[in-house]
This record gives C-alpha cells, sequence and structure tokens, in this order.
C-alpha cells in the first residue's frame, strides 16, 4: 500500500526515527568530549580513545570476546545450516517434533535461563568455566538464529535443483555443495553475521558461563556501567557502533548485488532452456 | 536410511539435546533439591557408584519445598506480578510508539523503503548494552533530558527518571521498537489499496476507514509484535539493573542475583521454572497465532 505520504506521516517517521538514533548519536559525539563529565560538552578530543587503548583490562576482555564469537559463530553456522537442512529437507523421522522444538525454543527462552541451565549443565560434567563453556554456550544458542535464517531460504528456494542435479549423476554431498550452498550462501553469511553480533553482545549467557579468568567485553562493560558513565566507556561504543555500521552496510550491498547477479542468471537460465 | 543422512540428522539433534534439553533437566533437579553449604551448594547429589540404593536415597532427597517457599515469599510472588506488569504497559507503549511509524513506511514512497527497513535493523544488529546505557546519559539528574527541560523552561528542577520504573519502560520501549514495527509493517505493506479506495467511495471519512479496514487488516502483525515485545521484556534482565532503581522488581534480576549473591541454586532453579511456566502461555499462543497466519497465507 502507498499513496498519500501526508505530514502525519513524515512527523511520525521523524520522531520515531529521531528518538530510535539520538541517544547513539549524543553517546558517539561526547565520546570525543574533552571533559571527565560526560554531559557537559568541553571541547573535541581524542584523549579516551587512547586511554582505552592503554587500558590492558578492556584490551583483554576484547581478546576474549572476538575469540569466542568467532568460534561459537562458525560452529553455530555449521551446526545451523544443517539443523536448518534437516527441517525443511529431510522429511519424517522419529522424534522430528521434539527437534524442531528445540531448535525454536532457545530463541524465545529468558537469557537468564539459557544461562542457568547451561552453568548448571558445566558444573555437573564437571567442565571447567573459561572460554571453552562460552563457546558452548554462544553455539547453543546462536545456532538456532542461524537456523531460522537459513531455512527460510531454503524453503523458498525450488527443489527440483538439487533433484536434476541428482539426476545428472551428482552424489547428495556433490548436489549439496555445487547447487544448494551457492544458492543459500548468502543466507548462511547472515546466519554467520547475526551469530556473531549475538555472541559480541551476549551479557547474561556469558556472565553464567563464564569463569573467573575469563571475562567478556559486554560483562566488563556492565560492571564499569554500573558505576555510572565514563567517556571511556563512550569511546568504546563509539568503536563498537561504528564496526556495526559499517558491516551491516557492506552485507546490506553485497546481497543486493548478489541477488541482482542470481536474478540475472535464474532469467538466463530460463531463457536458453 | 543412509548413513549420511543419519549423521546429517544425528549431529545438530544431539548437540541440542545434550546443551539444550540436559540442562532442562538439570534445573528441574536442582529445583527440587535443598540448599546446602558445600561445593555443589545443594543436596541430593546423584551417586551413582552407589547403584540402585543411591538413586533411591537421591529421589527420597528431592521435594517441592521450593515451590511452597516461592508461594510464601512475598517477595517472589511480587516480583513475578511486577513483570507481567512492566512487561504489559511497556508492549501497550511500545505498540502506540510503533504503529505510527509502521504506518509512515507502509505509504513512504517505494524508493525510500529499503533505506527505511535498513534503519529500523540497524539498532538490532547494535549492542544491546550500548543502546541501554546510552540512556543513562540522558535521564540521569544532570542528563541531557533534564538539561532539555530546564532549558526550556518546563521543570526548574531535575526530575528524577534513572533508576525508576519510567527509566524500565522507557528502555524497553525504545530496546524493542523495532520487533514491534517489523511485522506491522509487512501486515500494512501487504494492504490491497484498493480496499480503502472504496471505504472512503462508500462513505468513510479517513480516521473510519482507518479503523474499519486498515487496523484489522494490520491486526495479524499487530498480535505477533505483542509477542515478541512481551515475551522477552517478561524475563529482562539488562534494562532492569541498569535503568531500574530499587523498586524495579523484575523477575530475571531477581534470579540473576538469588544465584549470584545469594548463591542459592535451588531457589533460583525453582524461580526459573516458574518463569518458564509463566511464559509457556504466550508462547503457545504466538506459535498457534503464527500457524494461523502461514494456513492462511496459503
Amino acid at each position: 500500500m502507498n499513496r498519500r505520504f501526508s505530514w502525519f506521516n513524515a512527523t511520525s517517521l521523524t520522531l520515531g526515527f529521531a528518538f530510535l538514533y539520538l541517544p547513539m548519536v549524543i553517546l558517539v559525539i561526547f565520546s570525543f568530549n574533552a571533559s571527565k563529565l560526560v554531559t557537559v560538552w568541553a571541547g573535541f578530543s581524542t584523549r579516551w580513545y587512547g586511554e582505552l587503548l592503554t587500558n590492558q583490562a578492556f584490551l583483554d576482555a576484547a581478546w576474549v570476546t572476538l575469540k569466542v564469537a568467532v568460534l561459537s559463530s562458525t560452529l553455530a553456522t555449521i551446526l545451523g545450516t544443517m539443523a536448518a537442512y534437516v527441517l525443511v529437507r529431510a522429511g519424517r523421522f522419529t522424534g522430528r517434533t521434539l527437534f524442531s522444538g528445540m531448535v525454536y525454543a532457545p530463541i524465545v527462552m529468558p537469557e537468564v535461563i539459557t544461562g542457568l541451565a547451561m552453568l548448571l549443565l558445566f558444573i555437573s560434567i564437571g567442565l571447567d568455566r573459561g572460554v571453552t563453556t562460552i563457546v558452548l554456550a554462544h553455539t547453543t544458542f546462536t545456532m538456532c538464529f542461524v537456523s531460522v535464517v537459513v531455512s527460510s531460504r531454503l524453503v523458498t528456494f525450488d527443489k527440483s535443483l538439487e533433484e536434476a542435479a541428482l539426476d545428472l549423476g551428482c552424489t547428495p554431498f556433490d548436489a549439496f555443495r555445487s547447487v544448494t550452498l551457492p544458492i543459500i550462501a548468502p543466507a548462511v553469511i547472515s546466519g554467520w553475521l547475526l551469530a556473531f553480533t549475538l555472541s559480541l553482545d551476549d551479557l547474561v549467557i556469558a556472565s553464567f558461563a563464564a569463569g573467573p579468568s575469563s571475562t567478556t567485553l559486554p560483562m566488563k562493560i556492565f560492571s564499569s556501567v554500573r558505576l555510572g558513565v565514563s567517556p571511556e566507556i563512550n569511546a568504546l561504543s563509539t568503536i563498537m557502533i561504528g564496526i556495526v555500521t559499517v558491516g551491516v552496510v557492506t552485507a546490506s550491498l553485497l546481497s543486493k548485488r548478489s541477488i541482482a547477479r542470481q536474478r540475472a542468471e535464474e532469467q538466463a537460465a530460463v531463457r536458453t532452456t | 536410511m543412509n548413513l549420511r543422512r543419519l549423521f546429517l540428522i544425528a549431529t545438530p539433534y544431539a548437540w541440542l539435546l545434550f546443551f539444550f534439553l540436559i540442562p532442562f533437566g538439570i534445573v528441574f533437579k536442582i529445583a527440587l533439591s535443598d540448599y546446602a553449604i558445600s561445593i555443589p551448594p545443594y543436596t541430593p547429589t546423584l551417586d551413582l557408584s552407589q547403584g540402585w540404593a543411591g538413586i533411591r536415597e537421591f529421589l527420597d532427597g528431592l521435594d517441592f519445598e521450593n515451590f511452597t517457599f516461592l508461594a510464601s515469599d512475598a517477595l517472589y510472588i511480587k516480583a513475578y506480578l511486577s513483570s507481567l506488569k512492566i512487561a504489559a504497559i511497556s508492549t501497550a507503549i511500545t505498540l502506540l510508539v510503533a504503529y505510527p511509524i509502521a504506518y509512515g513506511m507502509a505509504q513512504a514512497p517505494d524508493e525510500w523503503r529499503p533505506t527505511l527497513m535498513m534503519l529500523v535493523i540497524l539498532p538490532f544488529w547494535t549492542s544491546f548494552l550500548i543502546r541501554i546505557y546510552a540512556w543513562i546519559g540522558i535521564l540521569s539528574g544532570e542528563g541531557f533530558l533534564n538539561q532539555f527541560l530546564m532549558w526550556t523552561g518546563i521543570t526548574s528542577q531535575p526530575l528524577t527518571i534513572l533508576n525508576t520504573n519510567t527509566a524500565v519502560y522507557i528502555g524497553i520501549v525504545y530496546a524493542y521498537l523495532p520487533f514491534m514495527i517489523l511485522p506491522i509493517y509487512a501486515a500494512l505493506e501487504k494492504l490491497d489499496i484498493s480496499l480503502i479506495e472504496a471505504a472512503e467511495d462508500l462513505g468513510c471519512t479517513r480516521i473510519q476507514a482507518f479503523w474499519l479496514v486498515t487496523f484489522p487488516l494490520s491486526r495479524p502483525g499487530v498480535i505477533a509484535g505483542c509477542f515478541l515485545v512481551f515475551i522477552p521484556a517478561l524475563g529482562e534482565f539488562v534494562i532492569p539493573s541498569i535503568l531500574g532503581g530499587n523498586e524495579t522488581l523484575m523477575i530475571g534480576k531477581t534470579l540473576y542475583d538469588e544465584f549470584f549473591a545469594n548463591r542459592d541454586w535451588p531457589v533460583a532453579s525453582a524461580v526459573a521454572v516458574v518463569l518458564l511456566l509463566l511464559l509457556i502461555v504466550p508462547i503457545i499462543l504466538f506459535q498457534r497465532n503464527e500457524q494461523k497466519q502461514r494456513e492462511a497465507g496459503l
């Protein structure tokens, strides 16, 4: 539907987006504030970025967070893609209902419950808490998001393409690799990105799964936020907002291009047959 | 059934069984245990080396004491009720804020829409913690909102907003707004414009046409959006602990404190079990709503 873009529509969009973006804009601007007082502007400075880069505790936490995010999102992408494939393509098997329930449940589960459950598992199997346990916990809850993203792509694409490959003598694995995977690749990549950002961002599950020796960046931010606003956290937030913005904009441009190319190829294929 | 298929199904299945289902079993078990000053801090613990006798002794040690404790302690009942209230009120406010935005997006020229969509989705990719943190500087006593209000002369004294329930409402609305905008926009975008034109031709005013045609047709999106906000808001931990104050009681925070501050694992587990039970009803309703939409779409 669209017609008559009224003043009312324009006002609600302007106010709405102002509400969504103003807090972040203020945060970014005040990360360049020279004063330690976070709400009074005292001139431009990059001082807090310098202090951030010499703060060993933050650097260590950033390193742990990055390691966890890369490992868990990669594992989650593999497992989540498998789960999506099973849900969409594997047909009926014993315990399918339980399986699909387990795939969707972690998405709606409050983080405090997932975190608590994970921690109790790690303790009862005697696994020492640290980077490994955070990776395991993050893999479990992010694989479900990957599987939702990938399965929404799998349901929309034509199964007969896979069947044609099989008829032409491909093994099921070859058919997956040379037909299915290229088609679902954008969804797999955005699934990975989603898992990566969820892992980077997670505070609650990480606090349960982390041991005393491993602190992630959100945990570090949370403990300093409880003491109030600090210009260093503003600087750190600005860096993280910057990375995400660049990443999302690039990813959306890339996917736009790859969708356009795919459409062109599909049309070309239709014309030649 | 060949081996490859078995491997494909078994790998994610086994992972989820071990890391998702079994942990919940453990939560249930510990919810039935008693607090003890030991490592791990609960009793009984299962000792399989003693065979059947060990299992018997373990089962005898389980009881519903923690649940009767929750039911008898006003703090927990209040925390559950107050979570329900905060989640419900903030869902309603989010709907009121989100609807005009989604409506504006659906009315916007076609070439704007991808950009508008991206502007709605982008905050979702930005750290939740940072977005909540950003509000401290705005809502605090000497924060930007108070500076602005005093500059315009609306108030002469700074308002206390940070560390109150009002701040929690603002935080939840802000954090979950995209979840409400997207399904409503999806419903409005599909709407056939000729229906509204027909209503107006038949003598409806614009406002009547909105209430009689547009709003009912967008209801599936509204319902989906409300669930998407209400369900996570109910178990919210980050927002009440950063923006809330002493008066803010939310069950997610109670659970966290029970576990980390009081180290009472059995009670924390029992709180988790009850929260899960509270969530089951809205989750099932949400699934049924989605199912109905899918069937209607076919």
